[in-house]
């Protein structure tokens, strides 16, 4: 029933202190899939995010992704799954150039060793080279990350992840103190590399999620209050009261 | 944004220039330096003539330079600021020490085969298990670079694990070197206690203190500094070299990318205390000596001041450290020694002040 769907998640909840951070959640995304999650402060965005990537565990509910049960991995065995998290605070590498940051994010053996006998290969520098047109960093690609902008700064993270070829990737607030301009990127950026690979992004920003323009999932108090295209939750009276609203 | 899109390409050019600038000065340096003992050799009244002073000088400051691209190596790429890095370089020297100290054999005061004067003075019946094998100068000189080695990757992998890093590595790595000193200190140690070791009489056969073994020392150092500095060249041009500058800047980063950050770290902790005790043993046969002084704490720092005002950071900034430093401290060291220290704190204070890169970044600001 759930075969094909990339991430599955059945009644989670998850309890701290007598406080419930997520209520009995449930959500499917779909391969291939871009998805939207807003919501108020508090409604359980980030703990969501934590509980798919493994930092925190649920305490009860299913987490699957493809067949895997995610409640039994750590969140390095997550990340090799094929799950990349952006967080909100973008962490480049300043002394190192576009192209570096990538090369070092690009899959290949970790030791030392292999690191100092590393060559580029044709076939890495195809990889960074796809990365680089899909972030729109290419005319970037040999300065340093010190001077790109912020919204480059969260594109060339995006773009990291994208190295490690992730099967999800979830993205939390992309496009916070980004320029319109930037905003407008970043959802494009968005919407091209979802299809390849499952998408969630988490957002305050609601412009940014109708430029988006994919269905939407409303978290409130832990739970999801409503879901669907942008226009049918921004007209949904409950969503109405509790969020857009204010 | 529009004006940093069209900017760097020109600045970066400018830096590849510069760099290119650098390496032809270094090269010059190289081979001037290659000339000293031959200069050495021209009649006393030539004008060109080099003093013994000067030769045995410089083949010192070559030791030092060496010393100063292993600590560049593990804090200006890496990030970790070892203030214990004398140790390394004194347990080099001490390995060719014994070497040194076997090789006197009857030729001691006390005349004994194969004690050196301090056991024999001291009451040593029998050579210590640990003295074993300094006769061959093959093994003293992998102890040489063994030992560093081994206590490094000790020291490192308790700390790197524990993800020990900054200030508190410096000063752990600071106590090592203190206690290493302390221990040295003691006559039971088999070391020769405060007097340490000296009065060597040859090395491979030459006579220690003739022209033909401060040349061939001199020599010897000159071929272990560019080797050294082709491997740290080798290490930073290499995406290990990217890796440690990432490590550096956001270390955590790195580990979230699936690079087991200890190893990398320790990987080049390692290699860096191989480099020093290298410098090490060569440098006790040119100076004639080794003690415990060696080991002492300030030492350490010294040579991260020598790194810090050439320019963390960059191969070139370590070289130039080594030598304008000590260069400084030679002269004002005969002109007003009671000043050096100070001069040498305010040095630091300066250059973390005024040039936080030091020369190298002076040098390079056109570029850059």
């Amino acid at each position: 029933m759930r075969a094909g769907s990339t991430l599955y998640l059945d009644g989670v909840s998850v309890v701290f202190d007598g406080f419930r951070a997520l209520n009995n959640l449930s959500l499917v995304v779909e391969p291939g899939e871009l998805r939207a999650v807003i919501g108020p402060n508090g409604a359980g965005k980030t703990t969501m995010m934590d509980v798919i990537t493994g930092k925190t565990r649920p305490t009860a509910g299913d987490v699957r992704f493809g067949d895997r049960d995610l409640t039994r991995l750590d969140e390095a065995a997550i990340a090799t799954l094929g799950i990349g998290r952006k967080f909100q605070k973008p962490t480049v590498f300043d002394a190192l150039t576009v192209f570096e940051n990538l090369e070092l994010a690009l899959k290949a053996p970790r030791g030392p060793v292999a690191c100092l006998r590393w060559a580029l290969s044709g076939e890495a520098r195809r990889r960074i080279e796809a990365v680089l047109d899909e972030t729109g960093l290419a005319p970037r690609a040999q300065d340093r990350a010190a001077i790109l902008s912020h919204g480059q700064r969260q594109w060339l993270e995006i773009g990291m992840l994208l190295m490690q070829d992730p099967e999800l990737l979830l993205v939390d607030e992309p496009v916070a103190g980004m320029t319109d301009q930037e905003t407008e990127h970043t959802a494009a950026l968005l919407r091209r590399i979802a299809g390849g690979r499952s998408v969630v992004v988490v957002e305050h920003d609601l412009e940014f999620v109708r430029a988006l323009g994919r269905r939407v999932t409303v978290l409130h108090e832990g739970g999801v209050l409503s879901e669907g295209s942008i226009d049918h939750v921004q007209n949904d009276p409950r969503v109405v009261e509790v969020y857009l609203g204010r | 944004m529009s004006a940093t899109v069209a900017s760097p390409a020109p600045a970066r050019a400018g830096t590849a220039a510069a760099r290119n600038v650098l390496r032809w000065v270094l090269l010059g340096a190289v081979l001037l330096l290659a000339l000293l003992p031959v200069l050495n050799r021209l009649p006393a009244d030539s004008a060109l003539h080099v003093s013994d002073f000067v030769v045995s000088v410089t083949g010192k400051w070559i030791t030092y330079a060496i010393l100063a691209l292993a600590i560049d190596l593990a804090w200006g790429y890496a990030g970790i600021l070892s203030l214990g890095h004398g140790a390394f370089f004194a347990l080099g020297g001490y390995a060719i020490g014994m070497h040194l100290m076997r090789l006197i054999g009857p030729r001691g005061v006390y005349g004994h085969s194969t004690l050196p004067d301090f056991m024999v003075f001291l009451g040593y019946r029998e050579l210590p298990w640990y003295w074993l094998g300094f006769e061959h100068f093959p093994f003293a000189l992998l102890m040489a670079l063994a030992v560093p080695g081994l206590l490094a990757a000790m020291v490192g992998f308790l700390a790197f694990r524990s993800r020990i890093t900054g200030v508190y590595f410096s000063i752990i790595t600071q106590a090592m070197t203190y206690a290493l000193m302390l221990a040295f200190f003691r006559n039971d140690m088999g070391f020769g206690g405060n007097n340490g070791f000296t009065d060597f009489k040859e090395l491979l056969g030459i006579p220690l203190n003739t022209p033909n073994a401060r040349a061939a020392l001199f020599y010897a150092s000159l071929a272990a500094l560019l080797g050294a500095y082709w491997i740290c060249a080798r290490v930073v041009g290499s995406k290990l070299g990217r890796v440690l500058v990432a490590v550096r800047d956001a270390e955590s980063r790195v580990r979230f990318l699936g690079y087991d950050t200890t190893r990398v770290k320790l990987f080049v902790f390692v290699l860096s205390a191989v480099l020093a005790g290298l410098a090490g043993a060569l440098y006790v046969p040119q100076v004639g000596i080794i003690n415990p002084g060696e080991f002492s704490p300030g030492n350490s720092i010294e040579a991260v001041v020598w790194v810090a005002v050439g320019g963390r950071g960059t191969l070139v900034g370590a070289l130039l450290g080594a030598f304008s430093v000590n260069a400084l401290k030679t002269w004002l060291t005969s002109v007003a020694p009671d000043l050096w220290l100070f001069a040498l704190g305010g040095l630091f204070v300066a250059v973390t002040l005024f040039l936080p890169r030091g020369l190298v970044g002076v040098l390079r600001r056109p570029g850059t």
